[in-house]
């Protein structure tokens, strides 16, 4: 019986291979589970544009800032986007100077506040791919359902596929061989929808789970497509992902939201790669309530957060990593979230 | 953040599930999982449930979160 360690090395037999792993749990898992470790010398594992946190345009962030300031309203929020600083500082640094910052683990629950405090303007910060956007799609039916006036959201959803499109299109696919394609994302949208990545550009897709043993399974996959020269399609997370993915969750998730162009961080403008909801929703749209512009971007100087999410560079070529930003002091948004690239590499890379 | 943990199904309320997490119990939306009966393993993320998987499957996410220090596996998966 050989080590996974053995198995990789036999896939990739010396031979130069590149593989991107999209999701940002998977970068952080990669490490903790050692598998990182693992890797053959002449496999390289870079990270993708998969960490909801650290894709989203700062004028977003801005945007959020800009509301907390405001008389009335609160701002219900995952926990990752607390620290994410913009121009005028961060969400918890506009906690402490007075502004209601409520962190919440679903938007389901930003709701069920807002039906309780009717005398506040509740503003969810709806970010995330696939998986998170769901619950923003019944949060909206939610609120509608029980007429709440007082329940808005400040949508920045995004859609992973045609964000890896994006990455071919431009000068981000040059030298890769294939993707590790997220666990849980393609639970929602099911394991076919990678196949243009396949077909139009000739790069393998393998989705793999988040344990040790499913992201081997993924890698060695992978490895053996470039080896026989056969990038293809493939799923070593079948317990949980369907070719199909999941219907409920996409009919739910269109009846809401329409797919709409998107600014991802210091990557422009990419087309129909995130969600803005349709007009019979447009009354729940933070963004036209208030007038905000949330497609604006501008990063921080000297950061490098756009080129590592589309691992161009790593954390440590940026000039600031470790040195002026670090977890407890993040200067970008990939040094904030647990899942952002230069915080994996920082906790466990370095 | 896109990380989904598996929680058994014991009670339904509606569209509403109610789910043990190795004994903390939380109420969860069943709109994606209208199929899902008692005693069904399904993988939460952000207060709904994603997907049905086998009870297998949900050991080995246990096991998973265990390896990265966040929880221990449910005694009835153990």
């Amino acid at each position: 019986m050989s080590t996974p360690a053995e198995r990789l090395a036999t896939a990739c037999a010396g031979r130069r291979v590149t593989l991107m792993e999209v999701c940002g749990t998977h970068t952080v898992s990669l490490f903790r589970s050692g598998v990182r470790g693992m890797l053959p010398p002449s496999l390289k594992l870079i990270s993708g544009p998969g960490c909801p946190v650290c894709v989203t345009a700062q004028g977003y962030i801005d945007a959020a800032l800009e509301l907390a300031g405001r008389q009335g309203v609160t701002i219900a929020t995952y926990g990752d986007m607390v620290r994410v600083p913009g121009r005028g500082g961060s969400l918890a640094e506009a906690r402490a100077r007075g502004a209601d910052v409520l962190v919440v683990y679903s938007a389901l629950d930003a709701v069920a506040w807002a039906a309780k405090h009717p005398e506040r303007q509740v503003v969810f910060l709806a970010v995330g791919f696939e998986t998170t956007t769901p619950a923003t799609a019944q949060a909206v039916l939610d609120a509608e359902e029980q007429g709440l006036a007082n329940f808005r959201v400040l949508t920045a959803h995004k859609l992973v596929v045609p964000a890896m499109l994006a990455l071919l299109a431009g000068d981000g696919g040059d030298g890769l061989d294939g993707f590790l394609c997220p666990g849980h994302v393609s639970v929602v949208i099911g394991s076919e929808a990678y196949r243009p990545i396949v077909t139009r550009h000739g790069k393998a897709c393998v989705v793999a789970g988040f344990e040790a043993s499913s992201m081997v399974a993924g890698i060695e996959r992978l490895c053996e497509m470039q080896r026989d020269g056969q990038p293809g399609l493939d799923n070593r997370y079948t317990v949980a992902v369907k070719p199909e993915g999941n219907p409920h969750a996409q009919a739910l998730i269109d009846r809401v939201f329409e797919s709409c162009d998107a600014t991802w961080r210091a990557m422009g403008t990419i087309p129909g790669s995130g969600l803005r909801l349709r007009a019979a929703y447009r009354r729940f749209d933070a963004a036209v309530h208030y007038r905000l512009n949330t497609e604006v971007d501008d990063d921080p100087g000297a950061c490098r957060c756009g080129e590592v999410i589309q691992g161009k560079v790593e954390p440590k070529e940026c000039p600031l990593f470790g040195n002026g930003c670090t977890p407890t002091n993040p200067v970008g948004p990939c040094m904030v979230s647990s899942e952002g690239t230069c915080a994996a590499w920082f906790k466990y890379g370095r | 953040m896109c990380l989904a943990v598996p929680g058994r199904l014991i009670a339904i309320d509606g569209k509403v599930g109610v789910l043990d997490f190795q004994g903390n119990q939380l109420r969860v939306s069943l709109a994606m999982t209208p199929e899902a009966t008692i005693g069904a393993w399904l993988l939460v993320h952000a207060g709904m449930a994603l997907q049905e998987v086998d009870p297998d499957e949900a050991r080995q996410t246990w096991a998973y979160l265990q390896e990265m220090g966040v929880a221990d596996v449910p005694a009835e998966l153990a």
